[in-house]
């Protein structure tokens, strides 16, 4: 059997004693589109650094293609595509001059070239585009370029660092159908950060949610949602809830769970759109005095705060200390 | 093990030169500097009496080759910190993550660096010919060539080693204004270094610039201070000492 596309084990990242990356272990398949979901500063860039031989880890090991990344370096970059977080093309070239830079720095003959640079346009569709300089393509259309030129040496593995950060609505839709695609018709294996919810949901086949550093959930993302089961019912009351009036509400028939912060109850309920009647019925009898009933399908954010306890915004703005900490670490270390 | 990579050579030489091309107006400020130091300073100067000049040469003939010279130095140190622009703008990591080795990337900058560096030479080499610059023949210039070629080979690697050292933008008017201005004034550009007192002198001698020149003022006008020999074997020696160092700083250095 063919060893998988990448196989991490007890990966590790410490920038003096912080623990951006903590005995990360994973694998994916070949052919896989594989996401890695979780708050900004949770880690996930960090693992792909380090997976790409950018950043050598603290401890641990990993196998990309086969290849370890730490002794066989060249080999793991032969075999992978990259699309940094950050803008990474040359402002002052055109979008074909910045492929066939990038097709000559992977040793690839002239023909060669020629005739990938067509088909990657194509798959973006910049083929009107490719001679206009890079400083005058919008956001949208420089992430595309990005995205063809990642895979122009036909990687085996594409990582995509937020490939839809700071983009609109729309562009990021089309940006999901272009990795789709290349992922069915060129058959490389995907694996893409996301901090958005609804992202790793539409592409990803499976997903990590990661915090802290951590795997806390690993499945595909209806599977994940499963864990969540029924809908969720938000009931916002007046004062805090006592032991009593929860349990009054979980004894219902179809609630399987009842969660509790503060002024807000959560539900997990089945058909929850025939229950909540007797829910609000139930609630008024318990003499809780509601003042609104949302209710929705399970979504990852459900799955994250299940394993995390926090909503991911609000790990968001912990996990942005932790990286402004990070910041100023490395701004220590380098001075 | 070493492996150089020949297509990612070329290729970064390749943008360089595409740059060059695509920037002019950036070019032409570069070149902007050291044509107003050889017009008005020749012009300035021409007809005055310059001490410790040998007999029957120009002001005009003695300040070209160090304009040359000035060209070089500025151009190609600028070329070698220009991986700071890498950096800030992100290029850097899709040359890194490139399965290319480090020392590919430095010959391959360092390549396109000391090229445009060069032309730019070449380029001042022209309004001193029409200002009264004599050049012997052509194996005069090929030597003046080599010369331009070792300067920039320096003075780039040299940029390079300080931009593996600097995180960002910050170090670079320091090292314009703290290393490349006194290194440009203390290398016999302007005026002989005889005319320097003693000290000054000394540092002078430390100065890979200053054999730069006098190889230049030996080869285009025939009239040196050291042998031809002495000024090749240093620069030789600069270029080599330099380039070693800017690669070592430069394996050594993060991308992130």
């Amino acid at each position: 059997m063919d060893a998988p596309a990448i196989a991490a084990r007890g990966l590790t990242m410490r920038f003096n004693g912080f623990l951006a990356v903590d005995g990360v272990d994973l694998e994916i398949e070949r052919g896989e589109l594989f996401g890695l979901l979780g708050p900004n500063g949770a880690g996930k860039s960090t693992i792909i650094k380090m997976l790409t031989t950018m950043l050598r880890p603290s401890a641990g090991s990993a196998r990309v293609w086969g290849y370890d990344i730490k002794r066989e370096r060249d080999a793991v970059r032969n075999s992978i595509g990259v699309v940094f977080q950050d803008p990474s093309v040359d402002s002052q070239l055109s979008g074909r001059e910045n492929l066939d830079f990038h097709g000559r720095m992977y040793g690839m003959d002239r023909k060669t070239r020629a005739d990938r640079i067509a088909e990657v346009l194509e798959l973006v569709d910049l083929t009107e585009k490719a001679d206009v300089l890079m400083e005058d393509y919008s956001g949208g259309m420089q992430r595309r370029l990005e995205i063809a030129r990642g895979l122009m040496h036909h990687p085996a593995v594409l990582f995509l660092d937020e490939p839809t950060l700071g983009l609109d609505a729309q562009t990021r839709r089309y940006i999901w159908r272009y990795i789709e695609r290349m992922n069915e018709e060129e058959g490389v294996t995907v694996v893409l950060t996301t901090h958005y919810m609804e992202e790793a949901d539409h592409l990803c086949e499976r997903v990590a949610i990661i915090d802290q550093g951590r795997i806390v959930a690993l499945d595909s993302p209806e599977r994940l949602k499963d864990l969540i089961g029924a809908d969720i019912v938000t009931l916002e009351v007046d004062d805090s809830v006592t032991d009593e009036q929860v349990g009054a509400l979980s004894d219902l028939e179809g609630v399987e769970a009842v969660d509790r912060a503060g002024s807000t109850l959560r539900l997990s309920v089945d058909r929850s759109e025939a229950r909540i009647p007797e829910i609000v019925l139930a609630a008024s009898r318990a003499g809780l005095l509601i003042r609104s009933v949302t209710m929705h399908e399970p979504t990852l954010e459900d799955v994250f705060l299940k394993f995390t306890g926090k909503k991911i915004r609000e790990a968001e703005s912990a996990g942005a200390g932790r990286m402004a900490a990070v910041q100023s670490r490395m701004r220590t270390r380098r001075h | 093990m070493i492996s150089i990579n020949i297509y990612a050579i070329y290729s970064l030489w390749l943008r360089e030169m595409i740059r060059f091309f695509r920037l002019k107006s950036r070019v032409v400020g570069s070149l902007a500097p050291p044509f107003f130091f050889l017009a008005f300073l020749g012009f300035g100067f021409g007809s005055a009496v310059m001490p410790a000049i040998p007999e029957g040469v120009g002001y005009v003939s003695f300040l070209a080759p160090g304009i040359i010279g000035m060209t070089l130095l500025f151009s190609s140190t600028f070329g070698g910190l220009s991986m700071l622009w890498d950096r800030e703008f992100g290029f850097l990591r899709e040359i890194m993550v490139a399965p290319v080795s480090r020392l590919s990337i430095v010959i391959g900058r360092t390549a396109g660096g000391v090229t445009t560096a060069v032309m730019q030479g070449l380029i001042i080499l022209v309004p001193g010919l029409a200002m009264g610059l004599q050049i012997p023949g052509l194996p005069a210039f090929l030597l003046a060539l080599v010369f331009m070629l070792l300067i920039a080979t320096t003075f780039n690697s040299l940029g390079l080693a300080f931009a593996s050292r600097m995180k960002d933008m910050s170090g670079f008017s320091l090292i314009m204004n703290f290393m490349v201005f006194p290194v440009f004034l203390l290398s016999g550009a302007l005026f002989p270094i005889s005319n320097l007192p003693g000290w000054l002198q000394t540092l002078a001698l430390f100065n890979p610039l200053t054999y730069g020149v006098d190889g230049l003022r030996g080869s285009l006008i025939g009239v040196s201070s050291f042998p031809l020999a002495l000024d090749l074997l240093i620069l030789a020696g600069s270029s080599v000492a330099a380039l070693s160092l800017g690669a070592y700083l430069f394996e050594k250095s993060d991308v992130e």
